[in-house]
């Protein structure tokens, strides 16, 4: 299980962490690659009004050994957390409830005056978070 | 300094003998570290004895405030226990491991190989001569390290109401730096005059002085270094103002170093004064920024403080959370470790019930209306762009209040005052002026030149947006409305998770029914504060503000802006009108109040209806491309069929 947080102009991560430590770079490079399926949901949504349902943009795609699903925000701030195919149990509305926490804690840093957006995200609480919902998930 | 000769003599030997009563465990004392012990062995065992007598020894722990089981552990790795006496060797040890657990590290053998900052002990009579040096210390090194640990020693005693000097440990570790250890807590750096930095520093460093000491001519112009002279006044005038203090309290820091003393809190709540003249507003985010940036401590350490400080995360810091924040500020600078999880008295809940219940009846209608623009103002200035939305539900309830009105109208009228006139300008009005009135005007005038300060820099405009649910702003103000009302933020943070999972419709509404709840509530609470002049005038907004309804959010916010500015000079008018004005205002209130709920529950619905269809509209969408697939598959099959059945 890996999230991500990626800054929307410049699509480069302001926080990647994954549960099993290994195969990492596997990892990041899944994620890079979904920003493009991302940009293309973003792109198709070309509706004025956005609501909170649309921030959710779903199972990104499936390979065979893992699944991505995708969130942007407001902001163009996207979110991509990969699972394992093998974890059957993870239903869509648990996505949706694991990236609406991310999103909060997003926000909680983003109140804080000492971060800078475009920073990487250090805060020790978002890392507590993190660490207890990729608990849950394995 | 005899004791200080003696010590040296007998500190070799009683380093060898540390080395060799440790059973070949070679610990590696500092000079600094040498003497400091050796000077505390003496006192604890006056010559010739060998042993340090186990009452002084006692005593001297207890000093360093620790916890008990933390000492008794001490004494039983030193190996005191082990051959019943204090000597030099389990002296030493000890007194390294008592640096060792007031550093934060588990009391072993192994913790104290390392070079640790000598342990602290309060209450102690010795060293008086060392503590602040001279004036002429203080003159002499400005902005140099030692300078600023003399400033760090005056405060630190300050927060502990000692009339003692301590903080002879960090004070030595200055006269040798290179034996001392370079971790980040021996840098004491001085806090808030160190001029030496960035110029945003000194841009901000500049109204922090001229706030501090209303008698600095020389506020302006205290940019860089040219401000010496300014900074040493300062100095010692503050030193001096905290020796007063200091002297005032008598309590000692309890065991508990993440307690606030009473001393400290007085200090805290001064400086919270000097940063927002009304002890019931919050600070907003990027002043708070540039004044704990002033205490040196690195950005990712200040940010873990504020996470931990902030507990409603609305981005402004109330009196509370602002004395939480110092105080987490000063013991990292002491070199305490920041904990992971805010202490509990240092809750924002805890330490309003031990200072601010005198106030907080007039507390609560500030406080809770200031949140709105508290937050508001912070988020714009931080760099979210839902900022920009707040400012509109904000406005509505900024209706409420007079002096909120003087502020958003000086934050919409984009006059441009330069910085350091500003702040003199408050600091004058804030030293001249009684009442509520005019101490508005300048805070509003300060918070204009502050946002139009940081809306350049950062390239915002204070606008008005359409208007957004964001449940960012909802969290806060519900935050906000709960906070007041049952003064439970814990309760709050945890009351907030359960509504977002099960239904993302409400969220909006939940937002706009808050709005005009908060609205509600501000009568209610314009009662009994005695600020009646805000009353009538926010009285009369509220009457204003009910017929324009909710499709007219817009207009609303533009109409009462453009009230606020009309109302800015007629606050003062406003109070002599005020008691024929109050009479027949309740009444209306009472239907105005029925009206808005009504029309609240209407929207309510409303949206909730709205985004049913479209779920509705959505979920038909679905299924009949799931009909398309069934019909396209059922059409295969018949085609496969002819061929199976023969």
């Amino acid at each position: 299980v890996l999230v991500s947080v990626i800054s929307s102009p410049q699509n480069y991560p302001l926080y990647i962490r994954s549960v099993p430590t290994e195969n990492e770079l596997k990892f990041h490079y899944t994620v890079h690659t979904s920003l493009d399926v991302v940009d293309e949901k973003i792109s198709a949504m070309g509706k004025a009004l956005v609501d909170q349902r649309e921030l959710y943009l779903g199972l990104l795609y499936p390979t065979e050994d893992y699944k991505v699903y995708g969130y942007v925000t407001n902001s163009k701030v996207k979110f991509v957390m990969v699972v394992d195919s093998s974890n059957t149990a993870l239903r869509d509305n648990e996505i949706r409830s694991m990236f609406r926490k991310l999103h909060n804690s997003y926000t909680d840093i983003m109140c804080n005056p000492f971060y800078n957006p475009g920073d990487r995200i250090h805060s020790r609480a978002f890392d507590n978070m993190v660490n207890s919902m990729m608990m849950q998930v394995c | 300094m005899e004791q200080g000769a003696a010590g040296g003599s007998s500190a070799a030997a009683a380093a060898s003998a540390a080395a060799a009563g440790t059973g070949g465990l070679l610990l590696p004392l500092s000079e600094t570290e040498q003497q400091r012990y050796s000077e505390l062995f003496s006192r604890c065992c006056p010559p010739p004895e060998a042993a340090a007598g186990g009452s002084s020894v006692g005593e001297l722990f207890r000093a360093s405030q620790l916890p008990p089981d933390t000492l008794h552990q001490i004494t039983e790795v030193c190996g005191a226990k082990r051959v019943g006496y204090f000597g030099p060797a389990q002296f030493y040890i000890a007194l390294k491991l008592i640096a060792a657990a007031q550093s934060g590290f588990p009391v072993r053998i192994e913790s104290i190989k390392n070079e640790l900052p000598l342990p602290r002990f309060m209450a102690l009579k010795n060293d008086t001569e060392v503590r602040f040096g001279t004036p002429a210390d203080l003159h002499g090194v400005k902005f140099q390290v030692p300078h600023a640990t003399l400033e760090k020693n005056s405060y630190k005693r300050t927060d502990e109401g000692d009339k003692q000097e301590p903080k002879s440990p960090p004070m030595s570790p200055i006269c040798s730096p290179p034996a001392s250890p370079s971790t980040y807590q021996r840098i004491p750096l001085s806090y808030g005059y160190g001029k030496a930095r960035s110029g945003l520093e000194q841009q901000h460093g500049a109204p922090y002085e001229v706030r501090h000491s209303t008698h600095q001519q020389d506020g302006p112009s205290s940019g860089n270094y040219g401000a010496k002279s300014s900074l040493t006044c300062s100095t010692p005038k503050r030193s001096l103002s905290v020796e007063r203090e200091q002297q005032d309290s008598s309590t000692h820091y309890s065991d508990d170093p993440w307690r606030i003393t009473e001393e400290q809190r007085d200090y805290y709540i001064n400086q919270f004064r000097s940063l927002q003249p009304d002890l019931n507003a919050f600070i907003s985010g990027s002043v708070a920024k540039n004044f704990f940036t002033k205490s040196k401590l690195p950005i990712p350490e200040l940010s873990h403080i504020w996470e931990l400080s902030d507990v409603d995360c609305d981005g402004a810091l109330t009196l509370p959370e602002f004395c939480a924040a110092f105080h987490l500020v000063v013991a990292r600078k002491n070199g305490y470790q920041l904990p992971e999880t805010l202490p509990e008295t240092l809750l924002p809940e805890y330490l309003q019930a031990a200072s601010l219940k005198p106030m907080r009846d007039c507390a609560l209608l500030d406080s809770y209306s200031e949140p709105l623009p508290g937050s508001q103002q912070t988020r714009d200035f931080s760099r979210t762009e839902k900022s920009s939305a707040e400012e509109i539900p904000d406005n509505s309830a900024l209706l409420q209040d007079g002096k909120k009105d003087d502020k958003q109208g000086a934050k919409i009228s984009t006059t441009l005052k330069t910085i350091p006139k500003e702040f003199q300008h408050l600091t004058v009005k804030t030293a001249a002026q009684e009442s509520n009135a005019l101490k508005a005007r300048p805070r509003s005038r300060s918070y204009s030149s502050t946002s139009i300060e940081d809306a350049m820099k950062k390239g915002e405009e204070p606008p008005t947006p359409p208007p957004r649910p964001q449940k960012s702003h909802s969290r806060a103000s519900s935050l906000d409305l709960n906070k007041i009302f049952q003064q439970n933020t814990q309760a709050v943070r945890s009351g907030w998770l359960p509504p977002p999972p099960p239904a993302l419709p409400p969220r909006p509404s939940v937002s706009q029914t808050e709005q005009p709840s908060e609205v509600d509530l501000h009568p209610q609470m314009n009662r009994p504060p005695s600020q009646t002049e805000e009353n009538s005038s926010a009285k009369k907004e509220v009457v204003l503000a009910q017929p324009p309804s909710k499709p007219a959010r817009r207009k609303l916010r533009t109409e009462a802006q453009g009230l606020e500015t009309p109302e800015l000079s007629p606050t003062i008018n406003v109070t002599s009108s005020q008691p024929a004005a109050k009479a027949h205002l309740p009444v209306q209130k009472q239907s105005s109040r029925q009206k808005r709920a009504i029309q609240t529950a209407i929207r309510k619905n409303k949206e909730a209806n709205a985004v049913l269809t479209r779920l509705n509209s959505e979920l038909q969408q679905q299924l009949k491309e799931v009909h398309k697939e069934r019909i396209a598959l059922e059409t295969q099959l018949e085609q496969l069929r002819p061929v199976t059945v023969l």
